[in-house]
């Protein structure tokens, strides 16, 4: 029954290196270089794989960050003068069993029996108190400034539609933007730079929750109940981020992916996409394919079909990814996918439609047509 | 009688006398007949703990799989739905399977023998609770064969330990693993309420003369107070469950948001039951530390009232947190408001029995055998899973790390660095009381040096990749977000953690036969149970004790100032 207390110390210390490791410091110094990657004018489909929650690029991400860097260092303080004591008095407590095993007298009497101190306890009831009172201002302040209720003026109004296991957007039709009819996309949720997006959150099955770590903490998107949340986006760049909230098979692969564009670029994008579908004589034959088997039962492309199950492919090609966000969108990767989905993404909702060489190639080419 | 171990005191040694192990050799079958058929408190505590022991290898097993899925972006070795049933078994198990019965079990193991009383106040009623948990998670795991439903249907559940509606509803849920999961649940957790209630009488109606509420030992404040929680919480539960089997089974509406159920509602009831459940697996955990930890500081625990206090208020409070669970459904910030200030208002009774035990060990005289060590890992983890509390019910915080990495690693440096720790110093505590034989030192401190180590590997990088941006639940993750290393941090600590529980399984094994004659009080300790034999009689004392303060023994050995001067 021999005590090590050293080895006892290095627990305690692996314990604080390890929980150093989370501290705001080197949380920063991990952070600090993506961060730069993404703010140089790297084009967005590139890198920006970061989606921690100390590179903000928004007002609410940058005051929920500076909150969190007061409650580490508040948690890091307790966290130190508790543990501290706990050392001291393993420490002292090993050295006095020691002293007591040398002195033959010493060790068959028991230690003086303390059973407790008023003014020490409510010492240690009343300094919580006020820690947590301190707290409990500070966040309640933060909930208030973030006041994710109300929309902010000028914001521009998205639908946001979770689905297993893909998200649908609809801009709705906007006079003081000049756009007539609603645009639905799927799966890239393109934004303004240094405009409010004011997200309404919906769910066509299960509870999904929309999470872009950078740009704003995560809302619910709950079948039957109507959320809402909404941020700013800073800089222009790619933000990523995906489904938290466990939504069943492929929940991991329900990415997000934000296009944060100058406003210039985000016309131009809003303009494309609410231009009809590109009718191309060329691929006639993939767009019979497509009109023949039951794609259009499920995938609207405007003027062809109108499904409204799947992702609407009006301008598919016109996006980086499919499968919501994990795989890049090339011919090879378009076929695959369509001669069965649950190659890739296993489980998912599409059904593999058994088609033929020739009609997958030609189906492939029409929808890549889709810009 | 004297200070020194006693368990090193040969003299002390008398297996003879050893009330309940009769010399008889009975065959295997006589043997088992006895332990199925009895209601001794005793051995329906050690059969609750030997199962619980048993579902706690088969959810480490789970745990195995999935951090050797999770390894490497893309690793490809568990496909999706495996995964999802896997942490959905892995959590219903720990939560229900192995947290639950293990601490109950000790509950029923030691309240009577430490209020001094002969058995339970309902034995029967406590045999039979035994019995559902144990059916209730036969039925679970039945699920895996048993389930059968239509073509690519799940065999076990896998819509999660919270089983969020309406995910659990017939139309995302086909087959029947749902129903196998809600039946198992509500089948054990009649058998908790049971077993509570019998805490509840036994506690206040069946303390030995002079054992005044303020004379118990801390364990039974805190499983009267976990006792209360139960009756509170898991009808809920069971309710919400029932709720739920009517949706599936019979076509009613309550969680179905298509005919205006709400699928919010089952969040409101899972979590009102969720969290004081939380609080039900740290109390008991508590109440070995505090019962521990005195000992081998070779102090009374330092403020016993304020500690009493501290757990009856965290009984309260713990009733009144469950939607910090829930600041991302979008409640608005009144509701959220008052969430965080409930729960950051739980921290400070909390805190007070973690200085509370600082206190206790301060000025003390400490003996590092495997308890001690134990609980004083567990006040050092526990601290940290309570300050990464602090961190989630900061509401915006919260709003960013809810549902990630982050919360993962800070419920298991709670329920892993807290409550399995305390179980572990619990049980090298108690196995001389319960067997007659001490557990081996040596291997209990490898055990735990281990635990520590792959525990820490494990646990702590998962608070990285959450802050990453790493979201739970997801069977892979995208290889470029940085989340590679930690993930892979943690599954290095996860045949550390393995070594450790074989070590321990030997320890069992070998002492069960080998170990040394533990004598009936070898830790020189002061509360009831180890005034009687190791093992002790069906009957638990010859003469029903009588005792003057929260120490009997310590009144007993130090005859010249005993405890009763200052109470």
């Amino acid at each position: 029954m021999r005590v090590k207390p050293k080895l006892q110390l290095l627990g305690l210390v692996l314990a604080a290196i390890a929980f150093a490791a989370t501290n705001t410091d080197s949380f920063a110094a991990l952070q600090s270089a993506p961060l730069e990657v993404c703010d140089s004018s790297i084009p967005p489909t590139e890198g920006a794989g970061v989606t921690g929650i100390f590179s903000p690029n928004s007002a609410t991400t940058r005051e929920i960050r500076d909150l969190s860097y007061l409650v580490f260092a508040i948690c890091a303080a307790i966290f130190v003068v508790v543990q501290g004591f706990l050392v001291v008095a393993i420490v002292r407590g090993v050295k006095a069993a020691r002293a007591a095993k040398r002195d033959p007298a010493g060790s068959s009497r028991e230690p003086v029996q303390i059973y407790g101190s008023v003014p020490i306890e409510v010492a240690w009831t009343v300094i919580p108190v006020i820690i947590v009172f301190v707290l409990g201002m500070v966040t309640i302040r933060t909930i208030r400034n973030i006041d994710l209720t109300n929309p902010p003026d000028g914001a521009l109004e998205v639908t946001v539609i979770g689905h297993q296991w893909w998200w649908e957007y609809r801009y709705e039709a906007d006079a003081r933007d000049g756009i007539t009819r609603t645009i639905i996309t799927a799966n890239e949720l393109h934004v303004p730079i240094g405009r409010p997006v004011w997200l309404r959150l919906e769910s066509a099955d299960v509870i999904h929750s929309f999470w872009v770590p950078r740009l704003a903490g995560k809302m619910d998107l709950i079948p039957g109940h109507s959320n809402a949340m909404w941020f700013t986006a800073e800089t222009p760049g790619l933000y990523l981020g995906q489904c938290a909230e466990y939504c069943g098979t492929q929940h991991a692969h329900m990415l997000l992916r934000v296009y944060a564009e100058d406003s210039a670029q985000f016309d131009a994008w809003r303009a494309a996409q609410s231009k009809p579908a590109v009718e191309d004589a060329t691929v006639a034959k993939g767009r019979a394919v497509f009109t023949q088997y039951a794609c259009m039962n499920c995938h609207t492309i405007a003027g062809t079909s109108d499904g409204m199950f799947g992702p609407n492919l009006t301008h598919l090609a016109s996006r980086d990814t499919i499968g919501s966000g994990f795989i890049d969108l090339t011919r090879a990767n378009l076929r695959q996918w369509i001669a069965d989905p649950d190659t890739m993404k296993a489980g998912c909702n599409m059904p593999s439609l058994k088609l033929a060489d020739d009609e997958l190639d030609a189906v492939t080419d029409y929808l890549m047509t889709l810009k | 009688m004297t200070t020194t171990p006693a368990h090193s005191d040969p003299a002390r040694s008398d297996p003879e006398s050893s009330g309940g192990a009769s010399t008889e050799r009975l065959t295997f079958w006589e043997e088992a007949t006895r332990w199925t058929l009895s209601v001794d408190h005793k051995k329906l505590g050690l059969m609750y703990i030997a199962a619980g022991l048993v579902f706690f290898l088969i959810g480490g097993v789970e745990a195995a799989f999935m951090r050797l899925q999770l390894m490497k972006a893309d690793a490809g070795i568990i496909d999706p739905e495996t995964f999802n049933q896997l942490f959905t078994m892995h959590g219903t198990t720990m939560v229900f399977l192995v947290g639950m019965p293990i601490l109950l079990g000790f509950g029923n193991y030691l309240i009577p023998l430490m209020v001094g009383a002969r058995d339970m106040a309902f034995p029967r009623l406590n045999a039979f609770g035994f019995w559902l948990f144990i059916f209730g998670g036969i039925l679970l795991y039945f699920s895996y064969i048993g389930s059968q439903g239509l073509y690519g249907a799940p065999s076990a559940p896998d819509v999660g330990w919270f089983a969020y509606a309406p995910l659990t509803s017939r139309t995302f849920s086909r087959g029947n693993s749902t129903d196998y999961w809600i039946l198992g649940i509500l089948v054990s957790g009649f058998g908790s309420m049971t077993t509570a209630i019998n805490f509840i009488a036994t506690i206040l109606c069946m303390r030995c003369p002079g054992m005044k509420l303020m004379r118990m030992p801390m364990i039974a404040w805190m499983m009267l107070v976990v006792a209360g929680l139960v009756l509170v919480a898991i009808p809920v539960l069971t309710a919400a469950q029932a709720m739920l089997l009517l949706d599936r089974s019979l076509g009613a509406h309550f969680f179905d948001p298509e005919t205006q159920g709400s699928a919010v509602l089952w969040q409101h009831l899972f979590w009102f039951f969720g969290h004081p459940e939380v609080y039900i697996l740290i109390l008991p955990a508590f109440g070995f530390v505090s019962e521990i930890l005195p000992v081998f500081s070779r102090k009374a625990i330092f403020g016993y009232s304020l500690m009493v206090a501290a757990t009856v208020g965290i009984g309260f409070i713990a009733l009144g947190v469950w939607a910090h669970h829930m600041f991302v459904i979008g409640m608005g910030p009144v509701l959220d408001s008052f969430f965080a200030a409930a729960t950051f208002l739980i921290s400070v009774p909390t805190g007070i029995k973690i200085f509370n035990w600082i206190g206790t060990m301060w000025g003390g005289r400490l003996r590092f055998a495997t308890p001690m060590l134990f609980v004083t890992g567990f006040i050092a983890m526990f601290v940290i899973g309570g300050l990464t509390g602090i961190m989630l019910a900061t509401v915006p915080m919260d709003w960013q790390l809810s549902d990630s990495y982050f919360v993962v690693g800070h419920f298991h440096y709670v329920l892993f660095g807290g409550t399995v720790f305390g179980i572990f110093g619990a049980i090298f505590y108690w196995f001389p009381k319960a067997t007659g034989r001490m557990l081996d030192d040596k291997l209990g401190k490898w055990t735990f040096w281990l635990l520590f180590i792959g525990f820490t590997l494990t646990f702590m990088p998962m608070h990285v990749s959450g802050v990453l941006g790493m979201p739970r639940r997801v069977y892979t993750y995208e290889a470029d977000r940085g989340f590679e290393l930690w993930n892979m941090i943690s599954t290095i600590g996860v045949p550390v953690q393995m070594a450790g529980i074989l070590v321990f399984l030997w320890n069992v094994v070998r002492s069960l036969r080998k170990g040394e004659i533990a004598g009936n009080d070898p830790w020189d300790a002061w509360t009831l149970e180890w005034a009687t034999t190791s093992p002790p009689p069906e009957w638990n004392f010859d003469r029903v004790p009588t005792v003057t303060s929260a120490r009997p023994l310590w009144d007993l050995k130090n005859p010249e100032d005993p405890d009763a001067h200052y109470e």
